[in-house]
């Protein structure tokens, strides 16, 4: 028995060049970081100030740094397949052999999905709702800080994969049996399953904690109707991720123990039944995508409301229109699989509940069109991406309803015509909305806003980048193209791949933009610099305090008696102008301390996960134990608070802009 | 949104004057439960193994039982109650129940829907596999 | 509704509406959010349940669960982790009212009538697979197996957790974090026995039934 399990030097695909060279550039430059951070000496404050941080908005920053890079890790793999295909068309091959074109459109759905679109809205929850809420920080703030290990753990398996071994060449759903050992005999099912166990374990406690937070830690006075939409669409998502996150754990548990222990849930033999796999799926599967979009419509809300500079329209129907869509996300999953074979009254009840779905958010689509209505808009790049969103969320929403017919779908289902429709909503919903609450709250994190004119630059980018790069499939998938195709014979295709392709590289344009007003605007910091803490003449609690906040966000807990606590106090403002403030009585604020157990829990999540994929049982051991040795540790631990002193709390609020509070 | 005037944690006693309870008492409420959690155990036991009753409708019937002894369950040891204090613990425990129901039934609809029409008889299958 | 009414007659205008009180108390945030953990855990043992209600069936010519179940052992084990639950109760009172002995008492009690539980489960599984009823034998015995073993995994992680907290009650006495995490262990104890009440009425009562 070998002592490193299945792994030997034939796991590094040294006879493949491209992967050879995207694994030494991926290396490269994380050698060059790591070379910079110890040279520089970042080391200490690193370790002090970021990774063992439980801030939430620390964590919340880092959440959305890993979901950019990996933006860019996902965009490459979307360009080597808008490549391939431009290419390869009649007789020709392609650059990509279909082995290697499998493993690129697995990982790109996988990251795109599970290490860019969840990373990128739980990173914008973590960094606002306790601002929002007009709290110090998150329920469980150890417990966050292990989410966001535990999420990134995930992130480095898959990019393991890239070097070690390979990736799934399932598909990002890995439908068995082609998953089942008999058919994907290689590690590459294995490493997605475990990167997704993982992270899926950090993403459960991430909502559990969330829908804690939201339910039992707001500011004295704060509702539940006075709480901002934002945080209405949080607490759906998250209880959606608390109800959906367990059934994905408990499918891909059972099928790693197809593969690993010979079970029979989902095999041909041993009447296991692989339809089964689907139905569970899908059953996490359909309300995922509206733990996506929901945090979105809510910065959505935020953004229109604050540029519009009136009350968000129907505040009390965005709010139903939310829990509404919260529940139904539970009653429509069987729409992803409308071929497979259910009856017409099976399939007809699902497409029913499909297009009522719909309805609430047509709802939201009007209540934001209703705020802007008469308003004083100012169209700043938060507004922009919103606004391109409304667009684009309504073509691929209408597309979306169509499919639900189940007769329309036999003719679509996995067309390219589906892989636009979901791209359309994805981009156009979860990514615009992620951007816009990027600039949105930007100057909230660091203190100065981003540069206007490169980000209007990477909105029309995106914005024209995405109807050239998807409209031409929604016309291949009616002209019969299928999802996944390596290579093709039809030659009518190629022109429409072309554009889609020319698309993708506007697209690339519109990501260098992002980076390049990411850098202007550090370096043009001081221009850019806002001292007021409300840069955007806000509504909400999070703009009444200095930017970027101090670690207790609030020296005083803001007393809320409406909705829209902010801009009711500043309203309140001229008339007691006259009146001198009252001095402000601090208090001394306990603060949990920081804690490495989120760094090292993920560390042997990492060790168990590897070793699991590549069969080392001894370390398999060695990781549950350290694992366990860590949680133990934190258990143990005898000063969890650490007090900050008032003086301390005075002098940052002499030196920063009063908080109103009344 | 209802009125709630006090806040409990799960599982926690009532921290309302007029029912706070000494030790004894809360002894009494776990020992309540216990018997009658005891004797729902038997009659479920009894009922699915005795010959004398109506043979079809004794899964419904043990369905009644498991569902009453795991209401005697959050009542007696979880605490579980109607009152105001309680109404959030309520409500996250009725999300849960929702999204059980709904995975199970949907899951078992939907299967034996696809299961009559997909799947080949075990003989066919097992013929399918020799190879 | 008259219970609210009730309620409502004793209420105090000192007490704001909890909605706006601001922040809850520590105690009740940490048991709400395990609250909320146990529902996800009992959405997971859903998915097990329905993969397991599917699969029932799926005998692939090898054993019913008719065949296998023993309902003696079955019937030991329900009354073990009732028992046991019952003593937790009893626990959470004693670590309510700061009884030290009467704690481990209890806890002991627990600890002994759920390690009992997990000694029948096991015997009844090696049983099982020694008269060739395997998990790999066919999709009924690896839901089976998967569903009822991951009870057993909760309960034995339960055990973990019961003695660690004994040694922090030993080391650190009855601390507000102490107290807060075993009234999460007793929370986990007695989902424990919910989930069970479900498995022996779905599994074993239901499934011996021809």
């Amino acid at each position: 028995m070998n002592v490193l399990g299945k792994l030997s030097w034939d796991a590094i695909p040294f006879d493949q060049p491209i992967v050879m060279g995207a694994s030494a550039v991926m290396g490269l430059a994380v050698l060059v970081v790591l070379s910079w951070v110890t040279l520089k000496g970042h080391w200490p404050y690193l370790w002090r100030e970021w990774i063992t941080s439980v801030d939430h908005k620390r964590i919340g920053v880092m959440y959305f740094l890993l979901a950019l890079v990996m933006l860019l890790r996902g965009f490459s793999d979307a360009i080597m397949m808008r490549g391939q295909q431009a290419v390869a068309a009649g007789g020709a091959q392609g650059y990509l052999p279909p082995e290697h074109f499998d493993q690129i459109f697995s990982a790109h759905g996988t990251i795109m999905i599970f290490f860019v679109a969840m990373p990128l809205v739980i990173g914008l929850m973590n960094f606002v709702l306790p601002l929002q809420l007009g709290v110090r920080d998150v329920a469980f703030p150890t417990l966050n800080s292990v989410s966001f290990w535990l999420t990134a753990s995930g992130v480095l398996l898959i990019n393991i994969s890239l070097v070690v071994g390979e990736f799934a060449k399932t598909g990002w759903v890995a439908y068995p049996p082609l998953s089942e050992l008999q058919f994907s005999p290689g590690v590459g099912v294995d490493y997605y399953l475990w990167a997704l166990q993982i992270s899926g374990i950090g993403t459960l406690l991430t909502g559990i904690n969330f829908v804690t937070t939201i339910l039992k830690m707001r500011a004295p006075g704060m509702g539940y109707m006075r709480m901002p939409v934002f945080c209405w669409t949080s607490l759906a998502a998250n209880l959606l991720i608390v109800a959906a996150f367990p059934v994905l754990t408990a499918t891909f548990a059972m099928l790693l123990l197809d593969r690993y222990l010979g079970f029979h849930f989902f095999t041909v033999g041993g009447q296991g039944n692989p339809m089964m796999y689907v139905n569970l799926f899908w059953v996490w599967g359909h309300p995922e995508v509206y733990i996506l979009i929901l945090p979105v419509f809510g910065v959505f809300s935020e953004v229109i409301a604050t540029f519009s500079g009136k009350p968000l329209f129907g505040y009390r129907s965005m709010v139903a229109a939310t829990m509404a869509i919260c529940v139904l996300s539970f009653l429509v999953w069987l729409h992803h699989f409308f071929t497979m074979g259910a009856s017409a009254d099976v399939n007809g009840f699902f497409g029913v509940m499909t297009m009522i779905i719909a309805v609430p958010t047509g709802v939201k689509i009007f209540n934001w069109l209703f705020t802007m209505w008469g308003g004083r808009i100012r169209f700043t790049v938060p507004v922009l991406w919103t606004i391109g969103f409304m667009v684009t969320f309504v073509i691929g929403g209408m597309t979306g309803v169509l499919m639900a017919v189940p007769p329309a779908d036999f003719q679509l289902h996995n067309s390219l015509f589906l892989v636009a429709h979901f791209h359309n909503v994805i981009i156009g919903g979860t990514v615009f909305g992620a951007m816009a609450g990027y600039n949105y709250w930007f100057p909230k994190a660091f203190g100065f806003k981003l540069d206007e004119r490169w980000g209007k630059a990477s909105f029309w980018c995106w914005l024209v980048g995405f109807y050239i790069a998807f409209m031409p499939l929604y016309a291949l998938g009616l002209m019969g193209m299928t999802r996944r195709m390596q290579h093709y014979d039809d030659l009518n295709w190629q022109p429409w791949l072309l554009v889609a392709a020319a698309g993708a590289v506007v697209i690339l344009a519109g990501i260098v933009c992002q980076i390049i007003q990411l850098i202007v605007s550090i370096r043009n910091r001081e221009q850019l610099r806002d001292a007021s803490g409300d840069p955007w003449n806000g509504r909400t609690l999070e703009w009444s305090t200095a930017s970027p906040p101090p670690a207790w966000n609030f020296a005083i807990l803001p007393h809320v008696d409406g909705a829209d606590a902010y801009w009711a106090l500043k309203e309140g403002k001229p008339a007691n102008q006259d009146q001198p403030a009252r001095p402000r009585k601090y208090e001394p604020i306990e603060m949990p301390n920081n804690s490495a157990t989120g760094f090292v829990t993920a560390f042997f999540a990492v060790v168990t996960g590897f070793a699991l994929i590549w069969h080392i049982w001894w370390m398999v051991g060695l990781g549950l134990f350290g694992a366990f040795v860590t949680v133990l540790l934190f258990a143990f631990r005898n000063d969890e608070e650490t007090e900050v002193q008032a003086e301390q709390i005075a002098r940052f609020d002499r030196t920063h802009q009063l908080e109103l509070v009344v | 949104m209802t009125e709630i005037r006090f806040d409990r944690a799960p599982g926690d006693r009532s921290v309302l004057p007029e029912t706070e309870e000494k030790t004894s008492a809360g002894v009494l409420v776990y020992t309540i439960g216990l018997v009658i959690a005891a004797t729902l155990t038997s009659i479920s036991f009894w009922v699915a193994n005795t010959s004398l009753l109506w043979a079809p409708g004794i899964p419904l019937g043990l369905a009644v039982l498991g569902i009453a002894q795991m209401g005697v369950h959050l009542v007696f040891f979880l605490h579980i109650t109607t009152g105001p204090d309680n109404t959030n613990n309520v409500l996250a425990l009725a999300f849960g129940v929702l999204i059980v129901i709904l995975v199970v039934a949907g899951s078992l609809w939907i299967m034996a829907n696809l299961n009559n029409n997909m799947m080949p008889p075990l003989e066919l299958m097992d013929l399918h596999m020799q190879r | 509704m008259n219970l609210t009414v009730a309620v409502g007659e004793v209420d105090r205008p000192s007490l704001p509406s909890t909605s706006q009180a601001g922040p809850a108390p520590k105690r009740i945030v940490v048991a709400y959010g395990f609250w909320i953990f146990l529902l996800s855990d009992v959405v997971m043992f859903a998915a097990l349940f329905a993969a397991y209600a599917v699969l029932a069936t799926a005998t692939s010519g090898g054993p019913t669960g008719a065949e296998l179940f023993d309902q003696v052992s079955v019937g030991i084990e329900t009354a073990c982790l009732l028992a046991s639950s019952y003593t937790c109760g009893l626990m959470s009172l004693a670590v309510g009212s700061r009884r030290r002995g009467a704690t481990y008492l209890t806890a002991a009690l627990t600890f002994a009538l759920g390690a009992a539980f997990l000694v029948f489960e096991l015997s009844e599984f090696t049983g099982m697979i020694a008269r060739g009823a395997t998990p790999q034998r066919s999709a009924f015995l690896s839901a089976f197996f998967t569903l009822v073993g991951c009870h057993g995994l909760h309960v034995s992680a339960g055990l973990i957790w019961l003695s660690v907290m004994m040694v922090q009650v030993a080391v650190k006495g009855f601390r507000p974090t102490v107290e807060r995490r075993l009234q999460c262990l007793s929370l986990f104890w007695h989902a424990l026995d919910i989930i069970w009440v479900g498995l022996f009425t779905v599994v074993y009562l239901m499934g011996v039934r021809p």
